[in-house]
């Protein structure tokens, strides 16, 4: 009798120490998700009441119609935006290989690592807003460092160069973001987890390897790779997750989304719709579609990539 | 003998030769990661006239002469003091309410029985994979609702609860051994005395972690505040940043001025990482391990 009310007591005290942050979790997320999901389905300016329009957001959205025969997609901008977004998130497998690559120097038990680290941590640190304006700055077309330098490099080996219009042409404005984000991405978050990988494999099996012929790049592959790949998994399925949200304080700062709206992800088409545009309505049948799309590319990923991660019992 | 000896000698002059290279690699790497700082400091302390030079080749490293007027400057072309307290006070609250709200509940999560327990703490889990704009949407909607738009309540009381904080508690909270607890129950402490007296204190390491993460989160957090400010008074520093390069629309910002900001708002948060770079790598390590 005694053991079953302390079980109650228990259970009370359990929901009372979770109900501050369990109210907050509902309010703040759980019942938004579920709103926003409702809101899919409206046409909202968030000022006058909302009116029910079905599958209309979604047919907009992902919908083509024939324009004399030709196909033509009901919402090009978001077409175009989805196509900003995976082409900005190609220089993803760059900054992870870099990163393993960092990880893996640093793991030579080299003398100073801690400043290293802190060097190559620094854009992870600092403010993103600083970072943008600091690049906007060195990307400059006219008293920008990265023009001068171009300019400075063809007086010495004399040879005629011009300015690249960094950010302010079609041409060069992703290249110029993902050069950018590699630079912030390659020594954060990412090379730590890599060197904690590291360090946990067995060095037994690198001995034995040793002993039995292997040369580092043999080592690397047959025991490195293998041993740390569910680190890598993990890094890179959060690498897409955040790469498809991504790249809205880069356009907001640096690009304006433009030119031509060829740096407008996702993520900013969603921001000009609720808030410029007070499509509240259709940002949340983008958000959906977005959530969506990580749903099943991260659902993939464990399904069949995961099964080939290696998980040892070490 | 003497071959062993030669073979030995052999081997560690290209040991040594390859930790060269990676030392050469690694110092071109870390002057990538400084030079555009560097850069950011040298122009901060340069004046307005000198940053937009005829020929472009001309750039110079080390201003002459070194122009501190900037960082006077800094504060009184906008109120950058004023973001700054906003900063402070609202990233503050957060992390207090987000540290608090979630050790509570991490410590039901990892300690305690109750019905539907792991049902909840799935939810909690699969809730960390919805995009942030899913719920931001309606979470800026409800703002408008409850007539929050620029307030502090806002920029705050949102932001403090997230499935992450509980998470990466309750993943610390599982390792501690449960002897010291069954002690603390049989000595007669109670459900609060075992959190606050046992749990708590030998979790300090997942606390700091959480505490910075939370507080560097937040100390950087830019969409939101943009959503749901639009007076100057209730800027946030990134906002108050970008607020103060709008200022030069159609002209050529003046970049002195605009990188001695952008310094004054990272020092703090340099200074908080190097005195605490072992939480940092341990709160990456407990993330992603699990």
């Amino acid at each position: 009798m005694a053991g079953l009310k302390s079980l109650k007591h228990e259970t009370i005290a359990s929901y009372l120490f979770i109900l501050p942050n369990f109210l907050g979790f509902v309010i703040f997320i759980l019942v938004p998700v579920i709103f926003s999901l409702i809101l899919s389905f409206v046409r909202w300016d968030i000022l006058t009441p909302p009116s029910f329009v079905g599958f209309s957001n979604f047919v907009k959205l992902l919908g083509f119609h024939s324009v004399a025969g030709r196909w033509v997609a009901n919402d090009p901008l978001f077409w175009k935006c989805l196509g900003n977004t995976l082409f900005l998130m190609m220089i993803i497998p760059i900054e992870i290989m870099v990163a393993l690559g960092l990880a893996v120097a640093m793991n030579q038990k080299i003398k100073n690592m801690a400043l290293f680290r802190t060097f190559y941590f620094l854009p992870t640190i600092t403010n993103g807003v600083a970072i943008c304006l600091l690049w906007a700055w060195i990307y400059n077309y006219d008293f920008g460092l990265l023009n001068s330098l171009i300019i400075k490099m063809g007086t010495f080996l004399n040879i005629s160069v011009t300015k690249i219009p960094w950010l302010t042409s079609v041409k060069w404005a992703k290249p110029s973001l993902m050069l950018m984000g590699l630079w912030i991405m390659m020594g954060g978050y990412n090379m730590i987890l890599f060197m904690a990988a590291l360090q946990n494999v067995p060095r037994e099996l690198y001995e034995a390897a040793s002993i039995d012929g292997a040369n580092g790049w043999q080592r690397f592959w047959s025991i490195t790779w293998p041993m740390i790949s569910p680190t890598t998994f993990f890094i890179g399925v959060m690498a897409v997750i955040g790469g498809f949200q991504g790249g809205f304080m880069q356009a907001y700062i640096m690009t304006g989304g433009g030119p031509e709206r060829s740096t407008t992800t996702l993520g900013y088409l969603i921001y000009n719709h609720l808030y410029s545009w007070q499509h509240a309505g259709y940002a949340a049948s983008i958000a959906w579609f977005m959530f969506i799309v990580i749903f099943l590319v991260t659902f993939f990923n464990w399904k069949f990539g995961g099964k080939r991660v290696q998980y040892s019992h070490y | 003998m003497d071959k062993d000896k030669r073979i030995k000698t052999l081997q560690k002059g290209k040991r040594t030769l390859k930790k060269f290279f990676v030392y050469i690699l690694l110092s071109l790497g870390a002057l990538t990661m400084i030079l555009p700082f560097l850069w950011m400091i040298s122009t901060s302390l340069k004046p307005y006239s000198s940053v937009f030079i005829f020929n472009i080749a001309d750039i110079k490293w080390i201003p002459k002469p070194v122009c501190w007027k900037n960082y006077l400057d800094v504060w009184k072309v906008v109120p950058f003091a004023r973001f700054y307290i906003n900063s402070i006070f609202v990233t503050s609250c957060v992390t207090f309410g987000q540290v608090a709200t979630s050790s509570l509940a991490a410590y039901s999560f990892a300690r305690l029985r109750f019905p539907g327990r792991d049902k909840l703490f799935f939810a909690y889990l699969a809730t960390m994979m919805i995009p942030g704009s899913v719920t931001m949407i309606p979470v800026f909607a409800l703002m408008r609702i409850f007539g929050w738009i620029d307030t502090y309540k806002a920029l705050i009381i949102p932001a403090v609860f997230t499935a992450y904080g509980t998470f990466l508690l309750r993943q610390f909270f599982i390792t501690i051994p449960r002897d010291l607890e069954d002690a603390a129950k049989i000595d007669g402490c109670s459900l609060w005395g075992i959190f606050w007296n046992v749990i708590l204190p030998l979790s300090k390491t997942a606390l700091a972690t959480l505490t910075i993460f939370v507080a560097l989160g937040n100390w950087v957090s830019f969409m939101w505040p943009l959503l749901v400010t639009n007076s100057i008074a209730k800027r946030t520093l990134p906002i108050g940043l970008a607020y103060f390069q709008e200022l030069y629309q159609h002209a050529q910002p003046n970049w002195g001025l605009l990188m001695a900001g952008s310094v004054v708002a990272t020092i703090p948060l340099i200074v908080i990482f190097i005195f605490n770079q072992r939480f940092f790598v341990e709160g990456i390590k407990l993330t992603g391990m699990k």
